[in-house]
């Protein structure tokens, strides 16, 4: 799993790579109440909005972390929108992305650099 | 002797134990008030109608069979369940509203008479407009008090709203850059702006960019400079600003705006600092809106209906939307078409809040040039001595004086535990409505506070000795006083969370007696 | 001054805390150059008497409904409000009441828009309603608007029979919002027109009934054929209280219903202030404009209300927001709200059925009038006629007789070529003899 300094992570299998946040963000976040999830089959680009997560009092923007096409959402959110609370890096998951360039993800923090950027906060 | 023993005993016997429940849940004159349609009624009605036995044959399918679904209550039913319900609101007439931006000022009943009055109240807004020169006249009046009271050549009455007031601002200087062949891409928004500020600009089409501010609180200069260019349409500003500070800069900002080629608007939520003593004209505003419920005290009424005239300049005058008001040798006339020249078009049907007009001219007639200078006066004593008093205790961002409104952070709550959400449920225990929170966005943890003119110095006292309560409460460790606030209102803390995971938005049959299952 | 209760003495003692030496002290940032030397050139404070002899003397310069016979509608109705409801609005708590931000110390509007959302879903047939909007025309441009968003789509279509001024309102937001709006000509009973004009293009329909010729339609095709391209209807409704006796929208496949609730609980007020009912399915309500009144939990697991889906607004999602809007209609949603109870299903019924009787002695009565044709083929309490002249001079004719006959079409159309027309309501404050006067005026004037 790698991570971004915006609080997304990544994991990928193959060419396809699985996104969501991190549990870090979903505890900054509170109650998440709604996830706007992409459309199946849209076009991202590194930094593009991939989705948006709602709290009763803010609406925060997730971004893709490398390039790729949705192939996948997570449909179960809309009926349990708590799951990002509950396994943020699990089954919390936002988007699937077929990777323009699955070697992208490298240049990404891992776990240890990601807590320690968390300390940094 | 005839030994009379009723009524006795006449005093209160010394207290037992402390707190007793009542044994159905009531709570003395607090009373509890299910959902109409929870009260049955499905065949009562309040209103005396005859039946028809109305043949309507000639609309044939088009007739509505299904049953519509909805409950009635006889008169007095209907009076108690909203009496039942108003005991649960807190009011401007009940204490002091210290909202920032929002002027809660009093409700002047005088108005409510005027407007109730029928040669305004029952007109048709298409009737002939010889019928309705009174109405057309007051219409013309207001125009001519909002003109002088800020030194602008034209006003555009109808904006229902402070927001709908933007959006007319910003469609008719779009439509003067467009005019002169020279449509531009972008707007520019203090960090510190009201949110109705960068959505009406990016309704509009264009590009919102923040402009940033300084340690003191104002507009930063220097960035301002950075992001003019020929593709800016409008700079968007308050002054006083959402910190409750005033602009100083303002000339010279409105002078770069201008030398950009880019108009300034002003947002004029907070004019009752400075109403009847400054006239944003002479501080080179453009164009700005003015809400009739803040500053010329229409009532809130739970959330509406407000006003939001725009006073233009010249270069923005012609580009009004229809209708407006002209003087013809017969007498007054709405423009109800502007077809033929440069207007924007139609914002709403009709003529605007007439409603609201009759009592905003009501309120500025009684106070008059000298009133309204006090009341701008009154404000801002009111908001410096609030914020002295609290000073000291609870942290300003910004020092020196502040004008209507004087806005804290959260540093003083610094390892209490306490977080400005729990200050501000702890404050509706000891009677207040709360303070504006998290807003603005620049301040962590804001705490705006506006008193308004008419709160008497008892009542900012009784309001400061409460926040300062409080505080010592907070720095004395007593959390749990704060989370679980509020303890003492009409009902606890609600769960916001449930309403936006599960929404429900209207009853239903189905519900049993109105018990949401919790998440 | 009666309405400011500071003292000198108070004002002296609380600069003294503030430490500034005088109130001016307190604007030193404002430029000297645009400090005011003494008042602005208005007049000066007046007590109470003198405000109330000035502006009755305005009042009593314009011609009210109660004066004489008076058939005006064209979106804006005259009825009879029950004399609780003015009551209720104007206590204190609801009065002068904020927007419900705290919701713990205000139930008491939070569950009257409750109310408000559930009688308004009902009305309409509709899933879901919005705690109000300012009015029905602006209800129908964010209707539009709305539709622009859901289907991506470009072009609204709307109908011949749709109100000039909505389709005015609905055009100043198109245009900048980069929606194409088809205008189709007005026309009495011409709302299937629209339905050859759908394409891939099109993000929805926008068909008015009854419509502004007063003329009632079944809106079922229309939706269909809506639906087949992909695009959406909206159904828009000046007369509130015609959901008393027709089909609602929503059980003819209206996915938007933007309507004007003004004549229920409020006055007409020359135009305003009135309150928008906005109403849509379900599926859609992430996408709809304006508040939002749900219903909850508190700590102790009371039933509470809430605004709630406060992220499309603009104090959050700012320059992503679903509309800039920020207030509602507050007090007119109460006062509709409460009319409405006080009805009922029985009361709203009847009112209708009442309504729609007297419309219908209207329209028999005028077609007996020699040259004069009733255009409406099937009507609620609103009807169209051709006169044998301009409408505009026969309505100042009658004016100056004390008859104030109803709305000419030109009044809101004058480029349509339709100055023959004028419209005319009946409620169930028209009365027989008000029918009669009308009719002697009009066979006068159109001789």
């Amino acid at each position: 799993m790698r991570f971004t300094k915006d609080h997304e992570w990544i994991e990928v299998d193959g060419d396809v790579a699985t996104i969501g946040v991190t549990a870090y963000a979903a505890e900054q976040l509170g109650d998440v109440v709604f996830v706007e999830l992409p459309e199946v089959g849209k076009a991202v680009k590194t930094g593009d909005g991939l989705a948006v997560v709602e709290s009763v009092k803010a609406a925060s923007d997730v971004y893709a972390p490398v390039a790729g096409e949705v192939v996948a959402v997570n449909g179960a959110l809309a009926d349990e929108p708590e799951t990002v609370n509950a396994e943020p890096e699990a089954a919390g998951w936002f988007a699937r992305l077929k990777l323009a360039d699955p070697t992208a993800v490298e240049g990404l923090m891992d776990r240890p650099a990601y807590e320690a950027f968390l300390q940094t906060l | 002797m005839t030994l009379q023993s009723i009524g006795r005993p006449t005093r209160a016997e010394p207290a037992g134990a402390t707190e007793t429940k009542s044994l159905t849940g009531g709570r003395g004159l607090l009373q509890d008030e299910a959902l109409i349609f929870e009260l049955g009624g499905w065949e009562k009605t309040g209103v005396d109608l005859p039946d028809s036995d109305l043949d309507a044959g000639d609309l044939g399918d088009l007739v509505r069979e299904r049953p519509i679904g909805l409950p009635g209550l006889s008169e007095p039913e209907t009076l108690r369940h909203y009496v039942r319900l108003s005991q649960r609101n807190h009011a401007i007439d009940l204490a002091i509203y210290p909202l920032g931006s929002c002027t809660m000022k009093h409700n002047p009943r005088l108005n409510e008479k005027m407007a109730r009055l029928g040669g305004f109240a029952d007109i048709h807004p298409l009737q002939p407009q010889s019928t309705v020169q009174g109405a057309i006249a007051l219409m013309d009046q207001l125009a001519h008090w909002l003109k002088t009271l800020t030194g602008m050549p034209a006003v555009a009455l109808t904006p229902k709203a402070g927001a709908q007031g933007e959006l007319c601002g910003l469609l008719a200087i779009r439509a003067a850059h467009v005019a002169r062949g020279d449509a531009r891409q972008r707007v520019l928004v203090p960090t510190s702006a009201h949110g109705t500020n960068p959505a009406t600009a990016a309704f509009v089409g264009y590009a919102v960019e923040e402009i940033g501010q300084t340690a003191c609180g104002r507009v930063d200069l220097a960035d301002l400079g950075a992001k003019l260019g020929p593709d800016v349409a409008a700079v968007m500003l308050t002054n006083p600003n959402t910190c409750g500070l005033f602009e100083r800069d303002i000339i010279e900002i409105a002078r770069m705006t201008h030398a950009a080629g880019a108009y300034l608007y002003a947002d004029g939520a907070n004019f009752n600092a400075i109403v009847g003593k400054v006239r944003p004209a002479d501080l080179g505003v453009d164009a700005m809106h003015i809400n009739l419920h803040k500053t010329f005290s229409t009532p809130h009424g739970g959330g509406g209906p407000g006003a939001g005239p725009v006073v233009l300049g010249a270069a923005l005058a012609a580009f009004a939307p229809a209708p407006w008001v002209t003087h013809r040798p017969e007498g007054f006339a709405l423009v109800e078409h502007g077809g033929d020249t440069q207007s924007f078009g139609r914002l709403s049907a009709f003529h605007g809040q007439m409603g609201m007009y009759v009592r905003a001219l009501a309120y500025m007639m009684s106070h008059g040039a000298d009133g309204l200078a006090q009341v701008a006066e009154d404000a801002v004593l009111n908001a410096n001595y609030v914020k002295a008093r609290l000073a000291g205790v609870l942290s300003a961002p910004f020092a020196g004086y502040c004008m209507h409104e004087a806005v804290f952070d959260d540093r003083w709550l610094d390892g209490t535990g306490v977080a400005t959400l729990d200050f501000a449920k702890a404050l509706i225990d000891e009677g207040f409505h709360p303070m504006t929170m998290y807003f603005p966005l620049v301040v962590h943890g804001a705490m705006l506070i506006e008193p308004t003119e008419t709160e008497p110095k008892a009542e900012l006292d009784r309001f400061c000795d409460a926040v300062l309560a409080l505080a010592a409460a907070a720095k004395a460790g007593e959390v749990d006083r704060f989370k679980g606030a509020p303890h003492l209102a009409p009902l606890r803390r609600l769960d916001e969370t449930l309403a936006a995971r599960k929404p429900r938005l209207r009853w239903t049959p189905d519900q049993d007696g109105g018990a949401v299952a919790a998440a | 001054m009666r309405y400011l209760p500071l003292t000198d003495d108070d004002r002296r003692a609380m600069l003294a805390v503030v430490g500034a030496p005088s109130v001016d002290a307190l604007f030193e940032d404002v430029p000297p150059a645009a400090r005011l030397a003494g008042p602005v050139d208005l007049p000066s404070h007046q007590g109470e008497l003198e405000v109330e002899r000035a502006l009755a003397a305005l009042a009593a310069k314009n011609v009210s409904g109660a004066q004489g016979p008076f058939f005006c509608g064209a979106g804006a109705y005259r009825h009879h409000v029950p004399a609780s409801v003015d009551h209720i609005i104007q206590r204190s708590e609801f009065l002068t009441s904020y927007t419900p931000y705290q919701p713990e110390i205000a139930q008491g509007t939070l569950q009257a828009l409750f109310e408000f959302q559930s009688q308004v879903a009902a009305l309409t047939g509709m899933e879901v309603a919005n705690a109000s909007m300012y009015d029905g025309s602006t209800a129908a441009a964010e209707a539009v608007m709305m539709a622009h968003r859901i289907t991506r789509r470009p072009k609204a279509i709307l109908s011949g029979g749709v109100h000039p001024h909505y389709a005015d309102a609905i055009a100043t937001l198109a245009r900048v919002a980069g929606v194409d709006v088809v205008h189709q000509a007005p026309g009495v009973d011409a709302e299937a027109d629209v339905i050859p004009a759908i394409d891939a293009e099109t993000a929805c329909v926008v068909v008015q009934t009854p419509n502004v010729f007063g003329t009632a339609s079944e809106l079922s095709r229309i939706a269909e054929a809506a639906h087949a391209a992909g695009a959406l209807m909206i159904a828009v409704t000046t007369e509130a209280v015609s959901f008393g006796l027709l089909k609602p929208p929503g059980e003819m496949g209206a996915d938007i219903v933007a309507a004007e609730g003004q004549s229920i609980g409020n006055a007409l007020s020359f135009g305003g202030p009135y309150v928008g009912l906005f109403a849509t399915r379900e599926k859609y309500v992430r996408q709809a404009p304006g508040r939002l009144c749900g219903e909850t939990l508190d700590a102790e697991g009371r039933r509470g209300f809430v605004l709630t889906l406060s992220t499309r607004e603009q104090h959050i999602r700012r320059e992503k927001a679903t509309s800039n809007i920020c207030t509602n209609a507050g007090l007119c949603a109460l006062a509709f709200t409460i009319h409405m109870t006080l009805l009922g299903e029985t009361g709203l019924r009847r009112l209708a059925a009442i309504n729609h009787a007297q419309a219908r002695k209207l329209a028999i009565a005028l077609a007996a009038i020699p040259r004069v044709e009733v255009l409406t083929p099937r009507f609620f309490n609103e009807i169209a006629v051709r006169l044998p002249k301009p409408a505009a001079s026969v309505v100042e004719t009658l004016a100056r007789q004390g008859v104030l006959a109803g709305v000419p079409f030109s009044r809101l159309s004058p480029d349509a070529g339709m100055d023959d027309v004028l419209l005319l309501a009946a409620t169930e404050l028209t009365t027989e003899s008000d029918i009669d006067a009308l009719a002697k005026a009009l066979i006068g004037a159109c001789a």
